[in-house]
């Protein structure tokens, strides 16, 4: 019953990818889960074309959360900041491949609000958030 | 490990709890470690509800009907079991609530309105639970009093000093104070807190949701003046808790929540009040499960408050020893001795999100989290700790799996 930390989360959390942080970035935005002590500080480079050509983070937390920045991290270069707009929860959870309880939902969607928040504002997440709510 | 003597027939007592039974995964049991969050129910508590709403179900108070009257003696009687159990004075010092949380919100906003204002001083401490410091934040907001709060030692315990000291400024009117910490399991002194906020003028209340399930209580001993605690944490039902105050204190407040069966006569000019305790319990009551909460008492009484401290101990301070020997795992709290059945730590490496994963994953329910203690936790410098917690129905066997499950965890993060 450990698929949940299998070989892809652990190995991710413990060697994770494009660790350190961009100095100068482009995009830089921090965010936490106060709930749990989450913490992520993404910083992204782009070209003039709006395209990520650089990721560099850096966090601490759970497993699943620093596993997330790490997969999403690499998922995001090459693709342009409108591409990266339409990433949705589900392709999170289908890119970490492992059932995920209510509870570990956020430390997941972590690194997608990160982005997204540092990339478009708050105000967008919360749309997209208040939008996809019952 | 060497065996150890536990008060009563600890698996007799498992077989009236029927989830203890229920399998948590396929064939992995449930190892439940959770009970500062909440606590398991025996059958009798669960047929009383099933019960109440079988052949008994009617609104109390108001109606002459044999099931109104049926509904009404089992409520109060309910209310008179509390009354025994925590030793209170009087049946009307008994106010039924939703929980811990409403009763110290109901306190604050009606003799805390009432009696705070610029210049007051309340005392809250560092190590309470978000129930016993939001509630005086809002209200300072309002009033303009000063809240303060006592700091804790390195070892989690009180610093009594510095609280005689906070007294001395002759501002303080209200010390508001948890009897055991949800956290570090600290058990306050809480005869002395209160003896000393009297000689200085002030009143007290305490937060009694870790020390009401798992001790004696006797509030007209400790001479408190508030005391709050909740019914699901004491293997009652959910949505059901109890304040208690000195009548003295209860007549003179506002009342709370306005409506029905609060009332004595109510005309559109205007509107009195009825006697306590329903001045303070507006509309329909939380009929089933004070029913309910009233059988939850007769179990624990049954069985004995001090026995269950007595097993509670013994198992706590078994699982404290265990737990100490699991190399890079930083136990909080202070000792054994002066500690509740509460065990929070943390176990270097893993994040502690993912530590009660993985032990849920061996049936084993632990907390992760701040526990509604982010100003603690600031203080002891972590965002989250992992929390185990026992109740009268824990196993040193359970305490065994938990230990296994840890050092599971450590060999899953390869430290």
């Amino acid at each position: 019953m450990y698929d949940m930390y299998r070989e892809l989360i652990l190995d991710h959390a413990k060697n994770p990818r494009n660790h350190g942080l961009l100095n100068p970035a482009d995009i830089d935005f921090e965010g936490h889960n106060p709930l749990c002590g989450d913490h992520l500080h993404l910083t992204l480079r782009v070209d003039e074309n709006n395209r990520i050509t650089e990721v560099g983070w850096d966090g601490e937390g759970c497993a699943i959360s620093q596993a997330s920045a790490s997969m999403l991290g690499e998922e995001i270069i090459g693709k342009t900041l409108d591409e990266v707009k339409t990433i949705s929860k589900e392709q999170i959870f289908e890119m970490l491949g492992i059932p995920l309880s209510m509870n570990r939902v956020k430390c997941a969607l972590l690194s997608l609000k990160v982005l997204k928040v540092g990339a478009y504002g708050l105000a967008e997440w919360q749309q997209q958030e208040a939008d996809e709510e019952e | 490990m060497t065996e150890r003597i536990l008060t009563y027939d600890v698996e007799a007592i498992r077989a009236d709890f029927p989830i203890l039974s229920e399998k948590h995964h396929d064939d992995v049991p449930l190892i439940y470690l959770d009970n500062a969050a909440s606590s398991q129910k025996p059958l009798k508590v669960i047929d009383a509800l099933n019960d109440y709403y079988r052949t008994y179900n009617a609104n109390v108070h108001r109606g002459v009907h044999k099931l109104s009257e049926a509904a009404t003696q089992a409520y109060e009687d309910a209310r008179i079991k509390v009354r025994r159990f925590i030793n209170a004075g009087s049946k009307r010092e008994i106010i039924f609530t939703r929980g811990t949380t409403e009763g110290i919100n109901l306190v604050a906003q009606t003799w805390g309105r009432a009696n705070l204002k610029t210049g007051d001083v309340v005392l809250s401490t560092v190590m309470e639970h978000h129930s016993n410091i939001v509630p005086w934040q809002i209200l300072a907001a309002e009033k303009g009093f000063t809240l303060k709060f006592i700091p804790i030692r390195e070892d989690g315990t009180l610093d009594i000093d510095a609280y005689a000291a906070l007294l001395r400024d002759n501002s303080v009117k209200l010390v508001v104070v948890a009897h055991v910490s949800n956290v570090l399991g600290t058990v306050n002194p809480i005869e002395e807190i209160i003896r000393q906020a009297h000689t200085a003028g002030a009143l007290t209340l305490v937060d009694g949701a870790q020390s009401v399930p798992h001790m004696p209580v006797d509030v007209q001993a400790l001479d408190v003046d508030f005391y709050a605690f909740s019914g699901h944490k004491m293997i009652g039902p959910t949505g059901i808790g109890i304040l208690y105050g000195k009548r003295q204190h209860l007549e003179a407040m506002p009342p709370w929540m306005g409506g029905g069966d609060m009332i004595e006569t109510v005309r559109l000019e205007g509107s009195t009040w009825n006697e306590l305790p329903y001045k303070f319990e507006a509309g329909t009551p939380i009929i089933a499960d004070a029913i309910g909460l009233g059988y939850a008492v007769d179990y624990l009484t049954a069985l004995g408050m001090d026995k269950i401290h007595a097993h509670e101990q013994t198992i706590t301070a078994y699982a404290l020893e265990r737990l100490a020997e699991v190399p890079g795992l930083k136990l909080y709290g202070p000792e054994a001795a002066q500690k509740g059945a509460v065990a929070a730590f943390s176990f270097e490496g893993i994040h502690p999100h993912d530590v009660a994963q993985l032990l849920d994953a061996e049936g084993i329910a632990v907390r992760a989290g701040h526990h509604c203690a982010m100003p603690l936790h600031t203080h002891l410098g972590i965002p989250a700790t992992t929390r185990a917690s026992f109740y009268l129905y824990n196993t040193t066997q359970e305490v065994d799996a938990l230990i296994e499950g840890l050092y599971k965890s450590k060999k899953t993060f390869a430290l």
